[in-house]
């Protein structure tokens, strides 16, 4: 049914996606939800367009709550802004949830706000893999796959055929023969298999802020590509001058320093993915990360031939993410626009802020590939 | 309609309410689907609203919240005679009867509170009316520019004087001013002739700025021409109403900031009273439930859904919480006379801790105070130091240090006075306009009134700007930025920031 709020409603995601009234691009804010999901947290990108008008600063501001603690404690979370849009009159009596999600809810949500196409595997359709399904039910089989529910409503059928059920005490006893378990089928499936390779540059520049940005990005990557394949694998390299792979709680905590040789990082993926993963039977994903502070020209020439050569011609798609930070140039990024004036799987996204990671989300992964 | 089971419910709780002493205007209640609600809640209450994003903005952001399960509108209310309030289909039966005990209860306050007393009650026509007066301007002008202009409109309309509750405004409807007019005739038709007939001339005389264009033409009483008389005489809180009535706007604008001018006031009794109303109707619905309408086998039900209502997240302030503790306090301590100066001048712990003159008044009290007062007023009367410490209330500030938020006191005058300052003007910032021809050149002159909070400086700026494109002329705003005077202007390409003597400003 059509509603009367569509045309309004349908405007408003038109600025929100910068179609129109460009001019209100800068007051649009990325908000969120917040949900759960087993102990974390997530929110959910909810873009919002925040009118100019005179008000106070929020953090000058503070307030007033409810609750147990000590003078000093920390509220663990930020405050919501609460009736923060003031005029809204009529305010509803509304209940707030607490809503836990799966993964796979969340990719549906990422997938449905940022408007990502699903992704066309490449190639790998000839390889086909036999899998077993456990969908069918028999009359024989192990205990420990016995389907209870099946059993008892066999029993119930037979009982109340013979007439031995009683509607007043209705008790079921189901007999060998009513036995049912659970067995599989047999059915031949595409096989698509998938890797993602993270690298960051761990220099002396990339500070606390610039991580928790790359790890609430790399976050929302891998559940997006956990959603579209299944069984994904995920690499993780970070480098300085040198590059080495570690596991994922060592690619988020390292405090490195020192310069930055990108071409290292480059050059031990495409070894990588030329050991492991050839590019026949692979999907292969690499994301960099950097401040985009690169030692030397040399180095950012050998980064672009292993691009070249090694990187582009053999994976899915190549995203650099450039977050900002307050001592790198960001010269890497303008060497790449130069080197790759016409990209076909290499995506380039400036991230500035925490707020620019959902528009940086959807430029690595809005072409589908 | 609504189905039989739910109209004899509504027979029922509203028999209740009545029994109980609420006072209120007939109720429709309609039984709407998520959809609907969501919508309906996005307007602001009101069905048919004129057409903007923002209410689309808003449905996104309710439409998402209870598609994903993180929250869910139970209840909505609107302030008109006949009261209008939906309930959402699908919900259990505890929940409906529970809802409309609490959908009763706000009608009451909206009846009988004070300060909705000049608010319009027929405003469900009156908005319907305003979306087809936009309707025709867009028709006319085009989306775009009527758009732009409603945004403009939007960013100041917190710019108004809610306080200004004796002042008696403009007739809002037509209705309102031809009864007015009717009024004057038949006054005027009772007069005897004679000696008397020259009163009724005057009468005919005073009517005819209504009559003769209606509302229109007081819209349009000449710009007072610059540099002759300073204008506004005395500075004035009701920025809109200035800037309608001084503004260079063509007609079609004029009616726009008119529009958003009339909703703004419409709602700021509602925002003023935030803590109180929805307090009130939550301390009815607990109690016509828990004495009147749940039987055993509903309790549990009952307890879960007001357990989740009064809710209380870290750094947030729950108002149906809040208010309803407060509301029982008052009725508590005027039940047993803890109160006036007896009670205050006692200071011993054991005495006050077994005090009750048997005084009984607290029903009376509650009555009276959902009369009389506002949120600010409220809290300045009725919050005490023991009602802060036994129900855990604290102030938290942003810590540099930690980078989070941190509970900063658990001191009784810091609670209060930060309260206050949060629920003054709706903890919007005190603004208004002193001048309209500043240094002799037409420019517009408001001040911020500074309490201690700085304004967000980019946002002021833009607000400018749009200040900029009504008035047409340089925009001038005097705050405080860390505790020095500045002078901010916009004059339509540039911004500038000027450091002004500290005499300049009053605090």
């Amino acid at each position: 049914m059509s509603q009367r709020i569509d045309p309004d409603h349908s405007r408003f995601r038109q600025i929100v996606r910068g179609q129109i009234k460009g001019n209100l691009r800068k007051y649009i804010s990325s908000g969120e939800l917040i949900g759960k999901k087993g102990k974390d947290r997530v929110t959910i990108p909810m873009p919002s367009i925040d009118l100019p008008r005179f008000k106070y600063g929020s953090k000058e501001q503070g307030g007033v709550s409810q609750g147990p603690g000590d003078v000093g404690d920390g509220l663990g979370s930020d405050p919501q802004s609460g009736d923060g849009e003031g005029q809204a009159g009529n305010e509803p009596g509304k209940h707030e949830m607490e809503a836990e999600f799966t993964l796979e809810e969340l990719a549906r949500i990422l997938g449905e706000e940022l408007e990502l196409p699903h992704i066309e595997p490449k190639g790998m359709r000839t390889i086909r893999a036999p899998r077993d399904k456990y969908n069918a039910i028999r009359r024989i089989g192990p205990e420990s796959l016995k389907h209870f529910k099946r059993t008892f409503r066999e029993a119930l059928k037979r009982q109340i055929i013979m007439g031995s059920y009683n509607r007043e005490a209705p008790i079921i006893v189901p007999r060998r023969e009513d036995r049912r378990y659970r067995s599989w089928k047999e059915s031949v499936v595409p096989q698509t298999n998938a890797v993602i390779i993270y690298l960051m540059d761990v220099s002396g520049s990339m500070g606390d802020e610039q991580k928790t940005m790359v790890r609430i990005e790399s976050f929302w990557i891998d559940t997006w590509l956990r959603y579209q394949y299944k069984g994904i694998e995920s690499r993780y390299i970070i480098h300085d001058t040198k590059a080495r792979e570690v596991d994922q709680d060592t690619f988020y905590s390292t405090k490195e320093s020192g310069g930055t040789m990108i071409s290292s990082a480059y050059l031990l993926a495409a070894d990588l993915i030329e050991a492991e993963y050839p590019s026949d039977a692979w999907n292969v994903y690499v994301f960099h990360f950097s401040d985009g502070d690169n030692w030397s020209r040399e180095d950012t020439q050998k980064c672009f031939d292993a691009l070249k050569v090694r990187l582009l011609p053999r994976i899915n798609l190549f995203g650099y993410g450039q977050v900002k930070s307050p001592y790198g140039s960001g010269q890497f990024l303008h060497d790449l626009e130069e080197a790759f004036p016409q990209p076909e799987n290499l995506v380039l996204s400036p991230i500035e802020d925490r707020n620019a990671i959902m528009d940086s989300i959807r430029d690595f992964l809005g072409k589908g590939k | 309609m609504l189905p039989p089971y739910l109209q004899e419910m509504q027979t029922q709780v509203e028999a209740v309410a009545r029994t109980a002493g609420l006072d209120f205007f007939e109720t429709r209640f309609i039984l709407v689907d998520t959809k609907t609600i969501n919508e309906v809640a996005a307007y602001g209450g009101f069905p048919s609203r004129y057409p903007h994003w923002r209410f689309g903005m808003e449905y996104d952001r309710l439409a998402k919240g209870s598609r994903y399960g993180l929250s869910k509108i139970y209840e909505l209310v609107i302030n008109n005679d006949p009261c209008y309030a939906y309930l959402l289909e699908g919900n259990n039966l505890v929940d409906q009867k529970m809802v409309m005990a609490h959908v009763m209860a706000h009608n009451d306050f909206f009846k009988n509170n004070v300060y909705f007393k000049f608010t319009n009650r027929k405003m469900i026509d009156e908005m319907a009316n305003h979306a087809v007066k936009v309707q025709k301007i867009i028709d006319r002008i085009g989306i775009e520019s009527v758009e732009n202009f409603i945004d403009i409109c939007h960013s100041m309309d917190n710019l108004i004087d809610p306080y200004s509750l004796f002042i008696a405004r403009p007739p809002a409807t037509r209705k309102e001013l031809e009864d007015l007019i009717e009024e004057a005739r038949l006054a005027a038709a009772d007069t005897p002739v004679g000696p008397e007939a020259e009163k009724k001339g005057a009468v005919r005389s005073y009517m005819k700025g209504f009559l003769a264009g209606d509302r229109k033409n007081v819209a349009e009483t000449p710009v007072p021409s610059v540099g002759l008389r300073k204008e506004p005489i005395n500075p004035t809180r009701d920025v809109l109403g200035f800037l309608l009535n001084c503004a260079p706007l063509e007609d079609w604008q004029r009616t726009i900031l008119e529009i958003v001018r009339e909703e703004a006031y419409y709602f700021a009794p509602q925002a003023m009273t935030k803590i109180m109303n929805e307090g009130w109707a939550t301390f009815w619905h607990s109690r016509l439930m828990t004495h009147h309408l749940i039987d055993a086998s509903e309790v549990i039900q009952f307890a879960h859904t007001t357990s989740g209502v009064t809710a209380q997240a870290p750094g947030q302030l729950n108002p149906y919480k809040m208010g309803v503790e407060l509301f029982r306090d008052i009725e508590h301590r005027w039940n047993r006379g803890m109160h006036g100066k007896a009670w205050r001048d006692c200071d011993d712990y054991e005495k006050k801790k077994h005090w009750d003159t048997g005084a009984g008044e607290g029903l009376q009290k509650i009555f009276e105070v959902r009369r009389m007062f506002n949120d600010v007023t409220f809290i300045d009367e009725f919050l005490t130091p023991e009602f802060l410490t036994e129900r855990l209330f604290y102030t938290y500030d942003y810590s540099r240090s930690k980078n989070e938020y941190v509970i900063s006191s658990r001191e009784f005058s810091e609670i209060k006075s930060r309260l206050l300052f949060q629920l003054t003007n709706g903890g919007h910032p005190i603004i208004a306009v002193t001048d309209s021809d500043y240094v002799n050149r037409g420019e517009l002159l408001l001040e911020h009134k500074h309490y201690g909070v700085d304004l967000e400086v980019p946002y002021a700026k833009s607000t400018l700007e749009n200040l900029f494109t009504i008035w047409k002329k340089p925009v001038n705003l005097v705050t405080k930025v860390k505790d020095h005077p500045m002078l901010l202007s916009f004059d339509g390409s540039e911004h500038t920031s000027r450091e002004l003597p500290v005499s300049a400003v009053g605090g």
